[in-house]
């Protein structure tokens, strides 16, 4: 192997230093939530205790919180499921290259550009002129797919043009009647990518705050509660709900991150039977 | 042959339904409800169908409109650069110095995880670090190099600025890291074998190569910081505006038809923005 030049050291120090900046501001806050009962939201660290996580169980100090993630929580499981299905759907329509498919391009396209407020202002006029009441399974529900479907989709579109169009060939060759093929040979073979879409549509709805701020309804998703908590709260208290909830979002990743490792680490155990012929 | 052309659309459109209908009803019913609204005119508490053009009059009639969308394309800008220098420098380090695909994908990672987190505890999290106590006074002053603390490191444009850029760098680094990725590492061996420097490499070969990375990226980062309004409040403690800010402000004093007149404004410079940056790339070709 060749020996590392020198711009491969400065630019690591570069990633070094990108990492800090990414990651220092949240190992801060995790350090921080511990603080002792009197400290306050910077250093120093006045006592180390578990003070500040134990309020969170206190109605009185925080408000809903834990309702508010149930309902964060269920909410992210619908967008997720609808999120993979919809965009499995969807990429495998646009590879049809129907008529009007390049219409429902631009469409996915300014559902992803569009300033979030947009949405939320929209849907929100829609609901209330027509006299419906937003609520965070309907109207958020629906703000929320326009945030997740475009990553769904784009994902899709990746795989999809990346996609060895002769094991469908081989599949009807043998017989295989379209939805066989789809069901035994397409989804087999993209679903470590599905993990992904489900990643993605599952933490962006967990985390979205734009688009629900006005279709969330009376009832509000944790990211509604933490922003609300940043206007009175001014104590670690926040920190500590900062710390708990992105402890849950690495879990989350870790599970999805190992999901997609396991899968493909079957898969090239389980290996290729080419050339083993049938019998 | 033609019935089968007929059924290539009609599966098609069967299985594109359920996108469609999401992006008909809660994307394209919402725009137009806004363009409809933004001609209506509203009392104190509540609004009437009309057609007017009050809010767009009132709108253009305000000086404060345009330093607010002059402040807009500033944070667009400045976070643009920022993030275009530090995302191309973090995906060139990862896809051209870093040799074993298991180490790419794991640093790749590292850069991605915080994306799928919540970005208003991002924010939070800058607290205390530039408060007036905060780590980065207490640092500078047990240095010696302030003798006061610093108080426009919290609450100001440079704490909005820092934040997009920490919330949005990653935008940039996704899509310049796939398109590195695909050039064809022997046209790079090629540049060196006739005697260009890395430095020529770079701006002769790499740079060129990337710029639908380059473009799709910007795209990300421009959109969101132009459509933002919760990173300027929060970071700027209500002390900045962009149009984001405008729009909810409206919105809180329940005056949808101007936050909706303000919207339209919004939604059509941000249209203008990214069709002349589309005009660089094609994103369906790039995926």
């Amino acid at each position: 192997m060749e020996k590392r030049s020198r711009a491969f050291y400065v630019l690591a120090a570069v990633f070094g230093l990108f990492l800090l900046f990414l990651y220092g501001p949240i190992i801060t806050i995790g350090i921080l939530s511990f603080q002792g009962p009197t400290g306050g939201l910077t250093f120093p660290m006045r006592g180390v205790s578990l003070h500040w996580f134990r309020d969170l169980f206190e109605q009185q100090a925080v408000g809903d919180i834990w309702g508010s993630f149930g309902r964060s929580f269920t909410l992210g499981l619908m967008v997720m499921v609808t999120t993979v299905v919809v965009s499995v759907m969807g990429g495998l329509a646009f590879r049809k290259r129907f008529a009007g498919s390049g219409v429902l391009f631009y469409l996915v396209i300014t559902s992803l550009v569009i300033p979030s407020i947009l949405v939320s202002l929209g849907v929100g006029l829609i609901f209330s002129q027509s006299g419906l009441d937003v609520h965070w399974a309907s109207s958020g529900f629906g703000s929320q797919l326009t945030w997740t479907l475009p990553f769904g989709l784009l994902i899709m579109f990746a795989v999809f043009n990346r996609f060895d169009k002769s094991y469908e060939e081989a599949a009807r060759d043998q017989g295989a009647s379209p939805w066989q093929t789809i069901r035994h040979v397409v989804l087999p073979i993209i679903a470590p990518s599905l993990i992904g879409v489900a990643l993605f549509g599952f933490t962006l709805s967990y985390d979205e705050f734009a688009r629900t701020l006005l279709t969330a309804g009376s009832y509000n998703t944790l990211p509604l509660e933490i922003y609300g908590m940043t206007t009175n709260v001014t104590t670690p208290v926040i920190f500590a709900l900062g710390t708990l909830t992105t402890v849950f979002s690495f879990l989350v990743i870790a599970v999805f991150l190992l999901t997609v490792w396991a899968l493909n680490r079957r898969r090239s155990r389980a290996g290729s039977d080419a050339g083993q012929g049938m019998v | 042959m033609a019935t089968l052309r007929k059924n290539r659309h009609l599966t098609g459109w069967l299985l594109a339904s359920p996108l469609a209908l999401v992006l008909g009803l809660f994307l394209v019913l919402p725009i137009a409800m806004i363009v409809i609204v933004s001609f209506w005119g509203a009392t104190e508490f509540s609004i009437y169908p009309a057609f007017q053009f009050d809010n767009y009059e009132f709108l253009f009639g305000s000086p404060v409109t345009y330093s607010v969308f002059l402040n807009t394309f500033k944070y667009a800008a400045i976070t643009w650069a920022f993030t275009l220098v530090i995302g191309f420098t973090v995906a060139y380090f990862l896809a051209f110095h870093v040799r074993s695909l298991t180490w790419q994908i794991a640093l790749f990672l590292l850069c991605t995880i915080p994306f799928w987190t919540s970005n208003i505890i991002r924010m939070i999290s800058w607290i205390p670090f530039l408060g007036r106590n905060g780590i980065a006074n207490s640092t500078l002053i047990s240095w010696g190099v302030i003798d006061e603390p610093l108080d426009w490191l919290l609450f100001s444009d440079f704490s909005v600025i820092l934040a997009f850029v920490h919330l949005y760098t990653l935008f940039m680094v996704v899509p310049i890291f796939n398109t590195m990725m695909r050039i064809d590492r022997s046209l790079i061996e090629a540049a060196y074998d006739a005697g260009a420097t890395g430095f020529q490499t770079l701006t002769n070969v790499i740079i060129p190569l990337c710029k639908p990375g380059i473009m799709i990226g910007s795209i990300f980062v421009v959109t969101l910081v132009m459509g933002d309004f919760i990173t300027v409040r929060f970071m700027s403690g209500s002390q900045s505006a962009n149009v984001g800010r405008l729009i909810s402000n409206d919105i809180g004093l329940l005056q949808y038809p101007s936050a909706a007149a303000t919207a339209v404004v919004l939604l059509v410079t941000v249209l203008i923005v990214i069709a002349i940056l589309l005009r660089f790339v094609d994103i369906r070709k790039e995926l």
